[in-house]
């Protein structure tokens, strides 16, 4: 299947006062259409901007595109005039944003807001755009619509306001959804009816998700493929079940192991990574996991290690694949914790 | 010994304890205009010492509130606690700066509850001289001492907060809980603003302290794998009123409750394999201003009867320590 959309070596920094922090540092991934891919990684790891720049929605200063290219269909995104972004966002890629508390325009009632989009894009009179609006409210389960356009944000709950978010993107039925951490905010019993939502909406309209999350278990339930970040780069990828059972960076290893699972024995302590994500002021000159490594080796403070594939599309960047490595994993296995990743080398 | 002989057994070791911490009939209304907003409704449990009660619910469904008039943070509307034997709420405020020293509160937001204009010197030592317990030099060692305690350099001692990562924030927030050498420590949520990493950490440190010092923990929070890790036993609450309560192991694997098994179902596995029947709850909580007559879940509950509506369900003891409000168990 062609790739809907292409991040290739992806660099971003911002200019503050304390000097340039290089918050994306070589992001690589690709979306294929109607696939949900999932970015985890830790607060701070370049996730987010990696979805805004996606959007472009990265104020410029402080941003700066360094290097590298985002092709969604073709087209260079990072090239693409303002006018011909207008054309491509809300309308091909949209997006739903963290907090459902503050996305939403507070003096705008939440029908109008939908509308506005639909109006935005197509040759349309407020009629058909208001029916079609109060199509996608039904379609994201919200009861009463008509009375529900006529209401103002505050009127909504957490999890409506969700909804009427996801309704605001998909109404211009988008190829690409990009949803930051949509869940987060909300509580476990309607993050299981927003998750089961999605799953619903991407079976009928085959658009491709990305999922940012730091929740592993929401990233299990719903996505094809994983991404795992960390401080700006991508450190592995894979479908969810190579990720999930046979991972190959220790971080990925580390961030399964940190979750206390419900089988799991309570005298056994869990599992942290120790340490803190390094300074994106001054990164460290290898590979930034080094620090916290368990397996840190001495090639790891000096070179950062590339992404290698490590077979069936599972690639990793990690200076353990290397075949000189090998014989230094065996002595190595550390299986601390109540993690059931299998251990396999 | 089988799983379940032990903690049978850890049960018994329990009941044969006293309780530190007695919770009855506890309530606390909040005013909203003319009407009470009923954030808490009639809890009554009980928590032995050395042992760690989860709290878990929804949020607004009560349980900061109740964590918070638990140690008279709030005056409560009705009901009492007793602390080792004796009510809280009978102290005068003379008493009550005494019995604070043995119980305290780590907050939820790192970020907020610490004052940024205070080196953690200052933070940490503000207990010991609001009580005057040490001075001086000696405070200074105190402090130094309880900065190794929970993992941090005694090198720190001038630095502010903002120079810390939120983990290690927090440890400095459960350092100052600690510096009064209290018995029985609040946890309102102490891990849900940090990464996944670094709560393994915290967590892990709480359990260690735990040990050591023979602390007793409430431990509020929304995270229920966290809660089954950490906690003995677990209170469910929604909407201000209680669930039920039972041990982690028998509520996490065999629950009663109809919103117990929803929101167990509702977590989200970290196993791309497994297959399950999610119970989906319909709706959301329901106004605290003006909560559902009888059972305040049987708007979302799936297995909702007549008498759902009409009374009340009351709270009994299904199995020996496992209790539950449910008309299903009657």
């Amino acid at each position: 299947m062609k790739s809907l959309l292409e991040v290739k070596n992806l660099r971003i920094d911002f200019k503050t006062y304390g000097g340039e922090v290089h918050a994306v540092r070589g992001v690589n991934f690709e979306v294929k259409r109607g696939e949900t891919i999932g970015i985890v990684g830790e607060s701070g790891c370049g996730k987010s901007v990696t979805a805004k720049a996606i959007m472009k929605l990265l104020a410029s200063p402080p941003a700066q595109y360094k290097e590298g290219s985002i092709t969604y269909n073709g087209i260079d995104l990072i090239e693409a005039s303002e006018r011909e972004m207008e054309r491509i966002r809300g309308n091909e890629i949209s997006m739903i944003f963290q907090d459902p508390m503050t996305s939403l325009n507070p003096t705008s009632k939440v029908g109008m807001q939908i509308m506005e989009s639909v109006l935005k894009h197509n040759q349309m009179t407020r009629k058909k755009a208001y029916n079609l609006a109060l199509d996608t409210l039904k379609l994201v389960g919200i009861p009463q619509p008509e009375k529900r356009m006529e209401q103002y944000p505050h009127e909504f709950s957490g999890g409506m306001r969700q909804r009427a978010m996801i309704a605001m993107a998909l109404v211009c039925q988008p190829k690409l959804l990009i949803a930051d951490e949509p869940t987060t905010a909300l509580d476990v019993t309607i993050q299981a009816q927003i998750l089961e939502l999605m799953k619903d909406i991407q079976k009928q309209s085959e658009t491709a998700i990305i999922l940012i999350t730091h929740d592993l278990g929401v990233v299990a339930e719903i996505c094809d493929r994983v991404v795992v970040m960390y401080a700006g780069k991508v450190v592995e990828s894979g479908t969810v079940l190579e990720i999930f059972q046979k991972p190959k960076h220790p971080y990925t290893k580390g961030l399964l192991k940190s979750v206390p699972r419900f089988d799991m024995d309570k005298s056994v302590p869990l599992a942290p990574i120790i340490g803190s994500p390094p300074d994106l002021f001054s990164p460290p000159k290898g590979c930034s996991f080094y620090p916290r490594c368990d397996y840190a080796m001495k090639i790891c403070m000096e070179h950062d290690p590339d992404l290698e594939d490590v077979g069936d599309g599972q690639i990793t960047a990690c200076w353990l694949q290397h075949p000189m490595a090998k014989a230094m994993n065996v002595k190595k296995v550390i299986n601390a914790g109540g993690g059931r990743t299998n251990d396999n080398y | 010994m089988t799983t379940i002989e032990k903690y049978t057994d850890l049960n018994d070791e329990l009941m044969k304890k006293n309780p530190l911490v007695q919770v009855k009939n506890l309530s606390k209304y909040f005013s909203v205009g003319k009407q009470n907003l009923k954030a808490v409704e009639g809890l009554n449990f009980d928590i032995y010492e050395g042992e760690t009660v989860g709290l878990v619910g929804e949020s607004g469904c009560g349980k900061s509130t109740a964590g918070r008039t638990m140690i008279r943070l709030y005056e409560p509307t009705d009901g009492a606690v007793l602390f080792q034997g004796k009510n809280i709420y009978d102290y005068s405020e003379k008493q009550m700066a005494k019995v604070r020293r043995d119980i305290q509160l780590i907050f939820q937001d790192p970020y907020a509850s610490l004052n940024p204009r205070m080196t953690v010197e200052e933070i940490i030592g503000e207990p010991l001289t609001i009580h005057g317990v040490v001075k001086g030099k000696a405070k200074k060692k105190r402090v130094e001492e309880l900065l190794k305690l929970v993992g941090l350099s005694p090198e720190h001692i001038n630095r502010f907060p903002h120079e810390f990562s939120g983990g290690q924030r927090q440890r400095i927030g459960i350092a100052r809980a600690l510096a009064l050498n209290p018995k029985f420590i609040v946890c309102d949520e102490p891990i849900s603003a940090l990464d996944v990493s670094i709560q393994a950490q915290v967590v892990n440190l709480l359990k260690k302290l735990q040990k050591e010092l023979g602390l007793t923990y409430l431990f509020i929070a929304h995270d229920l794998s966290m809660v089954k890790y950490i906690s003995d036993r677990i209170l469910v609450m929604y909407l201000g009123n209680m669930m039920e309560f039972s041990d982690s192991d028998t509520l996490c694997n065999d629950p009663l409750h109809p919103y117990t098994k929803a929101l167990l179902s509702a977590i989200p596995v970290p196993d791309p394999t497994l297959k399950r029947d999610r119970i989906v709850l319909k709706g959301e909580v329901p106004s605290p201003i003006n909560p559902p007559s009888g059972c305040v879940f049987r708007t979302r509950c799936p297995s909702a009867m007549e008498i759902c509506s009409s009374s009340t369900p009351k709270w009994q003891e299904q199995k020996p320590g496992h209790f539950v409000a449910c008309h299903l168990y009657w």
